[in-house]
């Protein structure tokens, strides 16, 4: 069992040191301290893994532990960042499962940023516009945003099944829709704060906010506990249930499949239903557990780097939060990283985009680093535009 | 209606014209007996020093609707009697159209003035990066490589001319830069897709996130630090065509561009010729849609693919110039700003042909450009809405909703020597 584990982790782990690599190369050499010195080649060498190592200890640090913030408070403090990153996490975990869910079931769902978008707008409305008690407020507000973003998914699906219209070129354009929407709904009276102009919607209740897990000097809040809630349930629902069994039988081979006797267009309904509803229930711990309001930028790029998240989660579900932890640590240590060293916050989509393509191609990997014997199963066949 | 005893292109005009005459019915009433106000709309015709016989035109906003309204009603009547009369009505189908698009702008544009050949030469001027990636992804795609790079090259393209226009001060190293940008990004895509046989949707994807990182890490780190050196490209500037661009109405529009566009007119014409009737098209056709066959008369399938993706990449990349050299200069980041997904939705659009995707991006871009002309003037149909409508357009054409969308056969499908697929 652990050597399987091992043996599986052994790619995904190779493809992120390459691009590690591959990322301090480009820090170093548009680095004008490294550059000056290319004159003497040693001098060079000794610059330029010097300022990657700076920079990468500053993401470090910026993501997992700063013993600066330890200093005089005390072990546990220097893990602030780390908590930042869980926050930062939580709805990526959703949006990764939503991807993975849709790459099971043999779709792959660009749609994630919409629906995320359309999860927001629901919990958002919700949590502003009502008085409910407690707790219900929170069941009511992510109630409406699964609703709506599910449904919002399904548009995908419901195309897919009923005219073969390619779910990536509709969710791709679902997204556009989606982006636009935003910004009309932002400017209508329903949605508009008082006071303002700008397209920014009220805040939230507190009613509907989600509770802090550890207490109020960490943002970090039940959205992380429901994101691995939701990671488990999604792993029992696709290999425990029949639903499960369905999506993985089309998705594996949806002729056989229809041979078995297997409604392949309802499946692949379900399967962007299910899969809306998880991108819109990250939109929902978004902004109930992290922003409390709607802005246009909502959705941040929660919804893209969801897709690079269930690449490199290899669709499974413990992937998936191993992944969307790994992103969200870059993600969060690369905005300390630009601003204690310099370095643009950009770097972390290089690295997020070489270690996706990296573990799409894992022969080119294996051939760098000399391994011999992988895993070679890719997480998603090629189909092409008809298929 | 049935029309199951016609052909396919039958069926399609005759949904068509079916379409025109519901469509003209109910702009009479919306636009013109539905329209409380009769504010007048006045047309400008004359943008540069074209030679100008009609300066300006005045209409009522509901007089206006109301004409327009009734020519398209009865031209969209002849049209159905020349089908049913089994006699071409393509013309008639257009200039109905025309009517019945122009009900609509006077309806919008009431009490407002209408730069009205601004709004065509905008049009154009916004659909030229859409036809440059549109073409880009009917050369990939035609070889059976799907193309989600787009956006990617594009990007590379507008970043390559810039900073080489900025470096060497000369836009012509430039304008040579931005096709070579484009090639090595088609360069990882060709890799990735034709040698280790990756889920090519996946690929482009994962290229567009690798070259907007990229790009804004070049952009925050030199670009914006050192703009003199880095970020101070020349632009073209307009070369006006003797008497061609003095012709009203058509002269400003298409003949006083800089040479990107010229390029482009060149472009058009070479890919929809060579596709159809030169050596390298049939190739390129024939491993897009059975490989297998083309390999059975000798056809290196992949080496025809590998080549041909990089020819997309070079093409969308010189059209990305146009985002730098060709308009503002300097590289902002990610300023292509989802062009190139435009771009992909007009290829699909046009149903994987140059000439009909060329058609779909000139829609999609005059669309664009009239959203913004309204919205400054003020219109009943909110500005976001407008914008949709190339996603909406998209999303009905791959149902199937106007007529069966289909793909190249073997778009997306790696292939391996010897007749398998991966």
């Amino acid at each position: 069992m652990l050597k399987k584990m091992l043996r599986k982790s052994v790619m995904p782990f190779l493809a992120f040191v390459l691009a590690l690599i591959i990322g301090g190369i480009v820090i170093g050499v548009t680095d004008s301290r490294v550059n000056s010195q290319i004159s003497h080649p040693i001098k060079f060498i000794k610059a330029l893994l010097s300022t990657v190592g700076n920079a990468y200890l500053s993401l470090f640090q910026g993501a997992i532990y700063d013993p600066n913030l330890a200093e005089g408070k005390g072990f546990i403090h220097g893990f602030y960042p780390f908590s930042e990153t869980l926050l930062a996490a939580s709805p990526l975990i959703l949006c990764g499962l939503a991807v993975a869910v849709a790459f099971k079931s043999g779709l792959f769902n660009i749609g994630a940023q919409g629906q995320f978008i359309f999860g927001a707008i629901g919990a958002s409305y919700i949590g502003f516009k009502y008085n409910l008690p407690v707790g219900i407020h929170i069941l009511v507000a992510i109630a409406a945003a699964i609703i709506l973003a599910g449904l919002w998914g399904g548009i995908a699906g419901l195309l897919k099944a009923k005219t073969g219209a390619h779910e990536v070129i509709v969710t791709i354009m679902l997204n556009y829709i989606a982006a636009r929407f935003i910004l009309w709904i932002l400017g209508q009276t329903a949605f508009r704060r008082p006071g303002r102009i700008d397209p920014l919607a009220p805040p939230v209740k507190e009613s509907s906010r989600l509770p802090l897990l550890f207490g109020s000097e960490y943002r970090v809040n039940l959205g992380f506990l429901i994101a691995i809630a939701v990671s488990i349930l999604v792993y029992f629902i696709l290999n425990r249930t029949t639903l499960g069994f369905r999506f993985r039988a089309v998705g594996a081979n949806a002729t056989a499949a229809r041979t078995a006797g297997i409604s392949v267009g309802s499946s692949t309904i379900a399967a962007m239903v299910f899969s809306g509803a998880l991108a819109g229930l990250g939109g929902a711990i978004h902004v109930l557990g992290n922003q409390f309001e709607l802005t246009t930028d909502v959705a941040g790029s929660f919804g893209f780097d969801a897709i690079t998240v269930a690449l490199l989660g290899r669709g499974n579900p413990v992937g998936v939060v191993l992944a969307a932890i790994l992103f969200a640590a870059l993600r969060v240590g690369g905005v300390t990283m630009q601003a204690n060293v310099q370095v643009p916050v950009e770097i972390v989509l290089v690295i997020q985009a070489l270690v996706v393509l990296f573990i799409a191609a894992p022969g080119l990997v294996a051939k760098i680093f000399r391994v011999r014997s992988y895993e070679k199963s890719s997480t998603i066949v090629s189909k092409g535009w008809n298929g | 209606m049935s029309f199951d005893h016609l052909s396919t292109a039958q069926r399609k005009t005759a949904q068509r014209i079916v379409f025109l005459n519901v469509a003209s019915a109910l702009s009479l009433i919306f636009f013109a007996l539905m329209q409380k106000v009769n504010d007048p709309v006045t047309y400008s015709f004359v943008l540069g020093d074209e030679w100008a016989f009609i300066k300006e035109w005045k209409l009522g906003s509901k007089t206006g609707s109301t004409n327009f309204s009734l020519a398209a009603i009865v031209l969209s009547l002849s049209a159905l009697w020349m089908y049913v009369k089994r006699q071409s009505a393509k013309v008639l189908i257009s200039i109905a159209s025309a009517a019945l698009f122009m009900s609509f702008l006077n309806w919008a544009s009431a009490g407002d003035f209408v730069p009205f050949t601004g709004l065509l030469q905008g049009g154009l001027v916004l659909s030229v990066p859409l036809i440059f990636g549109a073409l880009a992804g009917v050369v990939c795609e035609r070889s059976g490589v799907i193309n989600i790079a787009i956006e990617g090259q594009l990007l590379a393209g507008a970043f390559g001319a810039g900073v080489a226009a900025s470096l060497t001060k000369n836009i012509w190293v430039g304008l040579a830069v931005a096709p070579i940008a484009g090639a090595l990004i088609s360069l990882i895509l060709a890799t990735f897709a034709i040698k280790y046989a990756i889920d090519q949707v996946i690929l482009g994807f994962v290229i567009n996130v690798l070259v907007i990182g990229l790009t804004t890490f070049a952009t925050q780190r030199a670009l914006t630090t050192n703009p003199t050196v880095w970020n101070s490209a020349p632009i073209f500037s307009p070369i006006p065509i003797p008497i061609l661009s003095k012709i009203p109405l058509i002269g400003p529009i298409f003949f006083n561009h800089t040479i990107i566009i010229y390029t482009l007119y060149l472009l058009v014409a070479v890919i929809q010729v060579a596709l159809f009737k030169s050596k390298w098209g049939l190739r390129m056709r024939s491993v897009g849609e059975m490989p297998v066959a083309a390999e059975s008369v000798g056809i290196d399938v992949n080496k025809v693919r590998f080549r041909n993706v990089l020819i997309a990449g070079a093409i969308a990349g010189y059209g990305g110039a146009f985002f730098t050299i060709g308009s503002v200069g300097s590289f902002s980041r990610e300023m292509t700003a989802g062009m190139g997904f435009i771009a992909l939705a007009a290829l699909i659009f046009g149903r994987w042909t140059p000439l009909g995707a060329v058609a779909a991006a000139l829609v999609f871009g005059f669309a664009d450009n009239l959203r913004s002309v309204l919205s400054i003037s003020g219109t009943p149909i909110p500005s976001e809405f407008m914008m949709m409508v190339p996603y909406i357009a998209t999303i009905i054409a791959v149902s199937g909703f106007v007529g069966k969308v289909r793909a190249p056969a073997a778009d997306g499908i790696a292939y391996k020597r010897g007749g398998g697929s991966h």
